[in-house]
């Protein structure tokens, strides 16, 4: 899909993807020209039938995880179903007390991936320390859909 | 209000390019599947016809003939083929590679839904409440694919995939695969089978999908009293199915509660040497060019 501004005729850009957690979605658009904005607002059904495809709206901001979609989607997963290993080679940064908290809370089933991409995350910008503040924003940039 | 510009028109990127993340989902099952060399699918139109009790005997007569061998239970529902084959849910180790398969104690490369799910767990998905049936279908195709895509499967002569009772998975399966499979069709020698069966066959035939052979499964069984061969059912499904998709008869299994009640408890010497037969005669069938 692509967003035109009809007063500019140029093609808007895609700026950022916000999801509220109530099942929703909100992709933003930016003109170039004149720099207004639009979002572009998905109800619950309209938001699945996206998601269940394992596609993302606005483009993919990191690379497919092995399983993604299964581990992301799945309800009733064994918690000790898999083993993730953070990648050989790679320092990776730590968590402190509130970040460790917080990804407590995150299903067991899928705990591992988000544990990854965060870490990666962190280790591509050069931080050292997760916090929340840190997962809001890579949430954010990232479009961690349900994570 | 002045004419728009249609999409085609806009000669931009499309960021989301939605058709072009389902393509790269497609070259992930083409690149992982590079390694394999034949894509097996064990269906039936019917259930109850011992599909995953065959599909997991092949795998281990296959694996003890010398052939690297994986299974991956396409019945995301029922899972059974894991367990007969002896493989025990645990922690599948992930890597930014794939997930690694579980290892049959025969070396059989096996995943399947029973080994993630939690114990007596049913198959669902978190997602809202309403109108489940619209992407259920979707996301168990998205299961399916990263299933193929996303194990590691390294190196194998043969992936079997038990399908599902029913015809429509295999529609996926052909959708995802780079090649089409093969298909070895499973019956009973029952009328109801038959009729049943046929259907399957003719979905592979719509798909242009080759049926390297038929086995009939539960085809009498020996009086333990008198020894005796006896039939469980009336009928002669196998042949006359086999006849119908100009495909061999790859083996008659008799219904053995002994060799039964060994592979579902994971133990499959019994199960294998019941299909030894089939399991050479379908190599034949991989084999002959």
């Amino acid at each position: 899909m692509k967003f035109l501004c009809v007063e500019c005729d140029r093609q808007m850009g895609f700026a950022e993807r916000e999801l509220p957690g109530d099942g929703t979605l909100a992709a933003v658009f930016t003109c170039p020209a004149c720099n207004r904005q639009v979002a572009m607002l998905t109800n619950p059904m309209e938001t699945q039938l996206v998601a269940s495809l394992g596609v993302k709206i606005g483009g993919r901001t990191l690379p497919e995880q092995p399983m993604e979609l299964l581990r992301s989607s799945m309800a009733g997963g064994r918690a000790d179903a898999f083993a993730d290993a953070p990648p050989a080679g790679k320092v990776h940064p730590s968590w402190d007390a509130a970040a460790k908290e917080r990804l407590e809370r995150v299903p067991a089933f899928v705990r591992g991936m988000v544990q990854r991409i965060y870490a990666d995350y962190a280790a591509e910008q050069g931080i050292a320390v997760i916090t929340p503040d840190m997962m809001d924003q890579a949430r954010h940039e990232l479009g961690l859909e349900g994570m | 209000m002045k004419r728009l510009r249609t999409y085609h028109e806009v000669t931009g990127d499309d960021r989301s390019d939605l058709g072009s993340q389902v393509a790269a989902q497609h070259a992930r099952v083409g690149s992982r599947l590079a390694e394999v060399r034949r894509v097996v699918a064990v269906m039936s139109g019917k259930g109850g016809v011992g599909k995953s009790f065959v599909t997991a005997g092949l795998a281990e007569a296959l694996a003890r003939a010398g052939r690297a061998t994986g299974v991956l239970d396409g019945d995301l529902h029922g899972p059974t083929a894991a367990r007969m084959l002896g493989a025990v849910p645990g922690c599948l180790e992930v890597g930014e590679d794939g997930v690694s398969p579980a290892i049959a104690p025969g070396g059989v490369r096996v995943m399947s839904s029973d080994l993630l799910l939690a114990e007596g767990a049913p198959l669902r998905w978190r997602e809202p409440g309403q109108f489940r049936h619209v992407w259920r279908g979707t996301l168990e195709s998205g299961m399916l694919r990263e299933f193929l895509a996303d194990v590691r499967w390294g190196v194998l002569d043969v992936l079997l995939v038990d399908l599902p009772p029913g015809t429509d998975r295999l529609d996926a399966l052909v959708e995802l695969l780079p090649r089409p499979p093969g298909v070895v069709v499973v019956t009973i020698p029952s009328e109801a089978s038959f009729r049943s069966v046929r259907r399957a066959l003719a979905t592979a035939r719509d798909s242009s999908v080759p049926v390297l052979g038929v086995i009939e499964n539960m085809a009498g069984y020996r009086c333990e009293g008198c020894s005796a061969f006896r039939p469980l059912f009336q009928g002669d499904a196998g042949e006359r199915l086999a006849r119908e998709a100009g495909a061999p008869l790859l083996a008659r299994v008799p219904f053995d509660p002994r060799v039964q009640g060994a592979a579902d408890a994971g133990t499959l010497a019994a199960s294998a040497d019941a299909l030894a037969g089939a399991a050479q005669a379908l190599l034949s069938r991989l084999e002959d060019p």
